[in-house]
């Protein structure tokens, strides 16, 4: 019973990291048709921003929760504004282009933080479940994403900003004909995307310390669950990292970890040969 | 003048369509277009709404220079537009189409909805359902409605009969003409459907290779010889 219960908390720990990692790209890609190569490295620089903001004597909750979505967010409008909006509709350029960006970033978080890897503890400390300890963070990340879900799907359902998001998505040229400014949708839009990455990045930050070459563990997990879940940006996300994150748990409860992520990508793989177009290309088509 | 239109050039690419187009139009007119396909008639209404950017020539609206304003910015002023093929936002609800067409004012969505419903009886049981559910004529209809919600001063309209059954080009017309009484609104129409063009304009203009060459009242179209050599459709 115990082991069950841990099992089920790590279970639900590897879907909520996937889904954190996941859903900034998922938003970009989803609502811009833009594969943003440097994605791994937003959630790099959400890792250091916290990491940084910390050392300065910033509390670590403001620094993840707060200060490292703010920091990415703004280089996310930054990188729009200087590089993507002049690629839209071109989708190897913008693919070339933010390759590039990512190089460029893991040379100059490793000309500024040295190619070490730096970290923060944990905070929460661990808890008991019967005969095992289990960590609160695990608990935390848990909870981040669901507060994170949960508030995309309220902005997307009830806000102005969603709406209006969801119609430029669809079509944009008849929103544009009824005042609303592109653009400055994509803008917006491609910053929460960054935000959300560098949120996830600094969450995750006290789990696997940070380095400048960490995007590469992440971008193509991230690229999986994205491509796995199809065009629905939140029921994708969820339903792929639902999935993925079940078998990779448990394949690894089972085996050792690298065993789990063979079976995260065998998965995958499957999956996008009998669902091309992604798990809601298929089901939860109406989904937001 | 609501909009006065000199020399419009544009084309697509290198390829020129408008020729010097000009034009003027009152507040509280009604004109149709007529002309041939590949005239140049929806070219015309894409230049006037900015999806093609003029090589030459003068668009003002109200006054306002606009020949090189974006189309979200010629929205903002009071520029509405239903393009042809209606370009319903098919994933998002009939309530929530009518909610992006409300986006550029400030004020509460819930009364302008309400109160330009009142004229689109049609659609009030169809809120809840998804835009691409709609039959051609109810989408029609919600194009309509939707560029309403955005208070606009003059109305774009892009053969808004094309595949539509008659009993909703009749309940077209009425709220058109409605909205002229009511509102003083002001509309541009490009038809190909003679019937629906004389009922709504009071004036037609007849483009032929992108240019305007005559001018007509809406009696003339019932001139067989008339409408055969400038316009090309045989009734």
């Amino acid at each position: 019973m115990d082991l069950i219960a841990l099992l089920a908390i790590q279970v639900l720990y590897a879907i909520a990291s996937l889904a954190l990692i996941s859903v900034g790209l998922a938003i970009i890609f989803g609502m811009m048709r833009v594969i943003n190569l440097a994605h791994g490295e937003f959630l790099m620089l959400g890792g250091y921003a916290a990491i940084v903001a910390t050392s300065h004597g910033i509390s670590i909750w403001i620094a993840m929760l707060v200060v490292a979505p703010i920091v990415v967010g703004i280089i996310g409008v930054i990188v729009e504004m200087t590089i993507i909006r002049f690629l839209y509709g071109r989708m190897v350029d913008t693919m070339l282009a933010t390759w590039g960006l990512s190089l460029f970033l893991v040379g100059l978080t490793t000309a500024i933080f040295g190619n070490t890897t730096v970290g923060i503890s944990a905070p929460l400390g661990s808890f008991q479940i019967g005969a095992y300890r289990t960590s609160g963070y695990t608990l935390f990340v848990i909870g981040v994403a669901v507060v994170v879900l949960a508030g995309i799907f309220a902005v997307l359902r009830w806000t102005r900003l969603g709406l209006i998001a969801r119609g430029t998505m669809q079509n944009a040229n008849m929103a544009a004909a009824l005042g609303v400014n592109p653009p400055r949708v994509y803008a917006v839009t491609f910053g929460i995307g960054a935000a959300l990455s560098g949120l996830a990045g600094a969450v995750l930050a006290p789990v696997s310390g940070v380095f400048p070459t960490i995007g590469v563990a992440y971008v193509a997990k991230s690229f999986i669950t994205v491509i796995g879940g199809g065009a629905a940006i939140l029921s994708g996300t969820v339903s792929a990292s639902a999935l993925f994150g079940t078998i990779n748990q448990i394949a690894t409860f089972a085996t050792t970890p690298v065993f789990g992520e063979v079976a995260l990508l065998a998965t995958a793989i499957v999956l996008i040969r009998l669902l091309p177009q992604g798990i809601t290309g298929r089901f939860f088509r109406r989904g937001l | 003048m609501m909009l006065d239109v000199q020399g419009l050039r544009t084309g697509y690419g290198r390829i020129p369509i408008l020729n010097g187009v000009s034009f003027t139009v009152k507040v509280g007119e009604f004109i149709g277009i007529l002309g041939h396909n590949g005239m140049g008639k929806t070219t015309l209404l894409k230049a006037l709404m900015g999806y093609l950017p003029a090589t030459g020539g003068l668009v003002r609206f109200d006054g306002d220079d606009v020949t090189a304003a974006e189309p979200y910015q010629r929205a903002r002023l009071g520029l509405g537009y239903v393009p042809q093929g209606r370009e319903i936002f098919s994933g998002l609800t009939v309530y929530d189409n009518l909610r992006m067409g409300c986006t550029k004012q400030a004020g509460s969505e819930r009364d302008t909805i309400a109160e330009v419903l009142e004229e689109f009886p049609r659609l009030k049981p169809l809120l809840d359902r998804s835009g691409g559910a709609l039959s051609g004529g109810e989408q029609q209809l919600l194009a309509l409605a939707r560029c309403l919600c955005g208070k606009p001063r003059l109305v774009l309209l892009d053969e808004p009969t094309e595949g539509i059954q008659p009993s909703i080009i009749d309940e077209i017309v009425e709220i058109l003409l409605q909205q002229r009484n009511k509102s003083g609104l002001t509309m541009i129409l490009v038809e190909q459907n003679l019937d629906f063009i004389a009922a709504l304009s009071k004036r037609i203009l007849i483009i032929q290779k992108g240019t305007i060459t005559r001018e007509v009242r809406p009696d003339d179209l019932g001139d067989p010889s008339l409408v055969g050599e400038f316009i090309g459709i045989t009734t």
